[in-house]
């Protein structure tokens, strides 16, 4: 046996690669299985990362709802409200490849706005806090209506809803606390600013 | 006696004789002085005056606002001119509230007394004291020097360190008050060892670059327990961090405060306006800022009032604009650059640094970093800026955190020496904001999941209530099963027939409302408009009732206006309804597919 | 008044990136001449010859990247590497074995990886390996240094040199010749004791060979001072020299013929002060914090001595380099320093908050 190998060089290659294979295989799956993190439920997990705006723009009844269907394998470029930022986090979760937003679901905001309803226009229909996921907007039958812009996600959902288009979103100013130094032009920035002129 | 070494650290040019030839001067009275709410860590304090009313000197302008914020007094007598948001100074260059005090010229104090036997007095009349004189730390982070010296029973204090550094280049508003009101000074920390129940050590903490202070303290510390200790000079030494470290060799946990280990750590400055609370009653009110720099004629120290504009200091201080080529708030490692003059001086405020092209020149472009490490071996804290920078570059926040971040004190010595001239801190800065701010907006969107989940569960709960209802009328059975099923015909009909589809549909139904009006589908561009009606409908409505009630008692004009509301409301709903028909029109063709 | 937005610091130190690289330039200096004293104009026309390739390869490559050329050429990183890779090529090599070579480290090891700051292998060394694998033969004859040639023998002159280096003139007999770590690779069967007294190359030398032994301390000099001005810490050079001697003293054998060679030989012949002082301690490769680099240079000595000793290769400074820039990743996730207030050191993969009780 020995001898067939040494006398067949390829045949002692292919060999040893294959054992190697096997091996390092081996490890591998032993290691996986040893030191294998249990965490949240993936579903639990892809909710954390969700905005939960709540907005249903996803095509689902909120983000929970969403975060069930990516686990059973939906793509997860559908949530306008946390843009590219949640969808590569999701994507760095599950371990795959972070596509582009998908445009047929909308475009994610510059800024993050909150309800606001013109108070004397408001007729009290409730029909706004039927709407509102977060129970975000107080009021009750014929009294006019307001809403606590701490709680509201800015989902836009009870705009529509609206007889009067009495609600308008508004962005939110950042204050001074909430202020911080943006990033500096990066490296390529700057060498882009003298770059040569494209003639 | 032993000091501790830190690790990294910078020897930037001294730059202080220039401000130290002519003892602290102090400024005309500005005709306006402007007060910021906040200018401590904390609540901005409330106002408590009125516009227009005329205030004392010293008289308070603004209470402190729960426990961690601190009271603003009138630093002369005049009138409250405005209460609004202006400029203040800070690197955003935003505006913030403000009390603005238009001076009498009289600079009239309100009638004022020390705290009666202070010798005697228990450490929580002398707090109080404290804290109605408005004292927050004036080394630069401006934390309630109240709720400093109170850390509490569970954290016994047995070193207090006064901080004397003065580390940054430039400024000597700490080193001239020293030389001139050394005993003063002694005085108040013999209050503040007083309050924190006589520490087994106190200690003066200062740098061998300033011989002068050091003679003028000694006389004074004879037989009072208080050591003064000097140690080589070497940026950044001032920091509270760093100066426990050199002095005791110990460091405060990650995260922690000084009062963790048994340490609390003063400004001298703060000492200072200490004693003039206790002693003499005296709010805080005024301070020793240095105005130094090529671009101004006169290099000094000013007993400043707070509110006082930096444009009345330049004025005064033969400010030639043309020369200067930044406008610093604080020294040159770690003060932040004014984008205008019109902003006041505040409590924290220890230097006005207007330095020369010549003296600090525009930035150069960066080059990319060459991970040489120099940044690294400068660091007091031991990190390491180049792969911070690395990943603050690539926005690994993860990666960031595990490198330490938020223990970097922003003192500035990695972007000292790096020789590829990037701004590390504003990265840093950058990162440590836009890491708080996912933080922050985590535990919003938990509260949101919160909320969410409850709102479901409430809808849940009534629809199971309804069910039961319907249960019992049977006969209404066929007909509501219809109507839940025709939901999509819109909340408003819905809601007519006393009952809503449950919570997910409904949000379903909603989302393919917004998700379609995008794309314009008939079905719900015709739902829409039928809710439109109907709003327009019930609108109508409204302002008719009003009409027919406001009938007998108003007067023309007001039913005028009541008669012009019906009549939109009519429009209104004229035109929903030519719309829909003119929809329908459209769409008849495809809603008989 | 309207004034400058500009974050802190203000105050800048007036060290820069081209400065820093112009004082490495500078500290070749005591190496090129001595190996221009020893071993003739050859090193020289390498220099040159490199350094102009290099410096017209960046500009066509930050040209064609779109960026500005001046302020790319004026952080001279271009030009230490194509030094480095000269001073390391066998004098009087062919001008394209030096062209390629100067290439690969430009244009691949660094441009196609990014350039400056972001190549994860030392550009010089990757040039050189491909040198070294393409084209052993001209790769692996040394010149014989001055104090050896044969009777009647001397270097050729600087016009001879040229014309050897471009137009392939072969030089004369005797010229060239082994170097002392091939002595000691192919003279199986002597005692160290015998190699010392019977090969002129150390019986007329010092320590460890002649010639070498003087482009070593060049090279050292040229290190100190680079170090005395803080261009780099002392880590990691100290580290791979100690390796590289507790190895060679390890293995010494009592100086049997199975001898690798002695410590002060494997100090000061070959390519060990370059490595040491210019090679390894090229930042952008190697680790970051101090207690890294005290790994990543022993790691280096430890290989540089195996692969003399018992590899194929009589010197193996590009090599080990080179692994060890492969390594340097992995070091930086174990060594990162431990952060005031903290009570452990953490890693760099580390997630989420550090456990506070240890
Ligand atoms: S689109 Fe709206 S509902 Fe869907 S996951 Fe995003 S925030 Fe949540
Ligand atoms: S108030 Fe409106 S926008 Fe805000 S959460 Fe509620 S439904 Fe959404
Ligand atoms: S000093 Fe600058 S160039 Fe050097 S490693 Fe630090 S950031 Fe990079
Ligand atoms: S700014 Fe931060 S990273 Fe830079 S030297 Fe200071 S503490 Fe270290």
């Amino acid at each position: 046996m020995i001898e067939t190998i040494a006398q067949y060089p390829i045949l002692a290659a292919l060999i040893a690669l294959v054992g190697l294979g096997i091996l390092f295989g081996a490890l591998l799956g032993f290691a996986a299985e040893k030191f294998k993190v249990e965490g949240d439920p993936i579903v639990e997990q892809i909710d954390e990362l969700l905005p939960q705006t709540q907005c249903g723009q996803c095509g689902f009844p909120g983000c929970r709802p969403y975060a069930e269907s990516i686990a059973n394998g939906d793509a997860i470029n559908k949530c306008p409200p946390g843009g590219q930022a949640t969808i590569n986090a999701i994507a760095n979760l599950l371990d795959v490849p972070a596509p582009e937003l998908d445009a047929e679901h909308g475009e994610e905001a510059e800024v993050r706005t909150v309800a606001y309803i013109r108070e004397d226009e408001c007729i009290g229909c409730t029909k706004c806090i039927q709407a509102c996921p977060v129970d975000a907007i107080l009021g009750a039958a014929k009294l006019m209506h307001t809403v606590i812009a701490d709680e509201c996600t800015g989902c836009d959902l009870c705009v529509e809803p609206c007889p009067v288009d009495c609600i308008d979103m508004l962005p939110v100013e950042e204050t001074i606390k909430e202020w911080h130094w943006p990033a500096p032009p990066t490296t390529a920035d700057i060498i882009a600013s003298d770059l040569r002129p494209q003639l | 006696m032993k000091t501790w070494v830190t690790p990294g650290g910078v020897h930037p040019p001294e730059n202080k004789h220039q401000s130290l030839t002519l003892p602290i001067g102090t400024l005309p009275i500005p005709e306006k002085l402007l007060i910021p709410l906040s200018q401590h860590i904390g609540t901005a304090a409330k106002p408590c005056v009125e516009l227009g009313s005329a205030v004392l000197k010293g008289q308070k302008i603004a209470e402190a606002a729960g426990p961690v914020s601190v009271p603003m007094h009138a630093p002369t007598s005049g009138t409250i001119s405005a209460i609004e948001h202006r400029p203040i100074a800070h690197s955003s260059g935003m505006l913030a509230p403000c009390i603005e005090i238009t001076s009498d010229g009289k600079d009239q104090w309100q009638a004022h007394q020390g705290v009666a036997d202070y010798k005697n007095a228990s450490a929580s009349t002398l707090l109080q004291a404290i804290a109605e004189a408005g004292i927050a730390g004036m080394g630069g982070a401006g934390f309630p020097s109240a709720v400093k010296l109170n850390p509490g029973h569970e954290r016994p204090i047995h070193t207090l360190i006064v901080n004397a550094t003065e580390c940054e280049p430039y400024i000597t508003a700490d080193d001239s008050a020293i030389r001139e009101r050394a005993a003063e000074i002694i005085e108040g920390i013999g209050i503040l060892s007083q309050i924190l129940g006589h520490p087994d050590n106190i200690m003066i903490g200062i740098e061998d670059n300033k011989p002068e202070a050091i003679e003028a303290l000694e006389p004074h510390v004879q037989g009072s327990g208080i050591s003064v200790r000097s140690f080589p000079t070497k940026y950044p030494s001032g920091g509270e961090k760093q100066l426990i470290y050199i002095l005791t060799g110990q460091e405060i946990p990650s995260g922690g405060l000084p009062a963790d280990i048994g340490m609390v750590c003063i400004n001298i400055g703060t000492t200072y306006a200490i004693k003039r609370a206790i002693v003499d009653g005296e709010p805080l009110i005024s301070r020793v800022t240095t105005m130094t720099g090529d671009a101004c004629g006169i290099n000094r120290n000013y007993e400043t009032l707070i509110g006082t504009a930096v444009s009345h200091m330049l004025e005064h201080s033969q400010f030639n604009e043309e020369r200067c080529s930044r406008l610093v708030m604080g020294g040159p490692m770690m003060g932040f650059s004014l984008t205008s003059a019109e902003v006041p001086i505040v409590k924290t405020t220890n230097c006005i640094l207007a330095p020369s092209y010549q003296e600090i020149p525009d930035d150069e472009p960066a080059q990319p970093c060459i991970r040489c490490g120099l940044c690294a071996e400068a660091c007091p804290v031991s990190l390491l800026p180049q792969q911070l920078f690395w990943y603050s570059q690539a926005e690994d926040y993860e990666r960031l955190e595990a490198h330490n971040l938020f223990d970097c004190i922003e003192c500035g010595a990695c972007s000292y020496v790096c020789p590829s001239n990037i701004p590390l801190v504003q990265y840093y800065r950058h990162s440590k904001g836009e890491i708080q701010k996912a933080r922050a907006e985590k535990v919003k969107s938990d509260h949101a999941r919160q909320r969410f989940e409850f709102h479901q569960q409430r809808m849940e709960q009534a629809e199971r209530d309804k069910e039961a209802k319907r249960a019992a009328r049977r006969e209404a059975a066929e007909q509501a099963k219809a109507t839940a099923g025709a939901a999509n015909n819109g909340a408003a009909k819905a809601t007519a027939e006393g009952q809503s589809g449950d919570s997910a549909a409904d949000i379903i139904a909603a989302a393919q409302a917004r998700a379609a009006a995008r794309k314009v589908s008939p079905e719900q561009q015709l739902a829409k408009f039928e809710r439109s009606i109907a709003g327009a409908e019930m609108r109508l409505q409204m302002a008719e009732e009003k009409l027919t009630e406001a009938d007998a008692q108003q007067t023309d004009e007001q039913k005028n206006i009541l008669v012009a509301a019906v009549e939109a409301a009519r429009q209104k709903l004229e035109q929903a309804k030519g719309r829909l028909a003119e929809h329908i029109k459209e769409h008849k063709g495809e809603q008989v597919d | 008044m309207a004034f400058k937005q500009i974050t802190s610091p203000h105050a800048h130190a007036s060290q820069n990136t081209g400065k820093v690289m112009q004082l490495v330039l500078w500290a070749t200096l005591p190496g090129l001449l001595a190996l221009t004293y020893h071993f003739g104009w050859g090193s020289l026309i390498n220099v040159l010859l490199a350094t102009a390739t290099a410096v017209v390869a960046e500009a066509l490559i930050v040209q064609m990247r779109g960026r500005s050329v001046s302020f790319y050429l004026r952080d001279y990183s271009a030009a230490v590497t194509a030094v480095l890779l000269g001073l390391a090529l066998p004098p009087l090599a062919p001008w394209w074995v030096v062209v390629v070579g100067t290439l690969s480290s430009i244009v691949i090891a660094k441009h196609l990886y990014g350039g400056l700051g972001y190549n994860p292998f030392n550009p010089a060394m990757v040039g050189y390996v491909v040198l070294l694998i393409s084209f052993p033969i001209q790769m692996t004859s040394w010149v014989t240094p001055l104090a050896l040639l044969p009777e009647g023998v001397s270097h050729p002159g600087l016009i001879e040199s040229l014309s050897i280096v471009f137009a392939g003139y072969s030089p004369a007999d005797g010229v060239t010749g082994p170097t002392p770590l091939d002595s000691f690779k192919y003279s199986d069967g002597l005692l160290v004791e015998q190699i010392y007294s019977q090969n002129q190359l150390f019986s007329q030398a010092g320590i460890a060979g002649v010639g070498w032994e003087w482009v070593n301390l060049g090279f050292l000099a040229g290190g100190l001072v680079l170090l005395g001005s803080r261009i780099f810490t002392w880590h990691g050079p100290v580290a791979m020299l100690a390796a590289i001697a507790i190895m060679s003293a390890l293995f010494w054998d009592g100086g049997s013929s199975d001898s690798p060679g002695s410590p002060l030989m494997h100090l000061f012949s070959g390519a060990s002060m370059m490595g040491a002082f210019f090679i390894l301690t090229d930042p952008v490769s190697s680790t970051v914090s101090n207690r890294g680099r005290l790994i990543y240079g022993a790691l280096i000595g430890v290989l540089v001595y195996i692969i003399r000793a018992w590899g194929n290769y009589p010197d193996a400074v590009a090599f080990a380099v080179l692994l060890a820039n492969f390594a340097a990743p992995f070091i930086d996730n174990y060594t990162l320093p431990r952060t005031y207030g903290h009570i452990d050191r953490r890693r760099a993969t580390e997630k989420g908050e550090e456990e506070k009780s240890k």
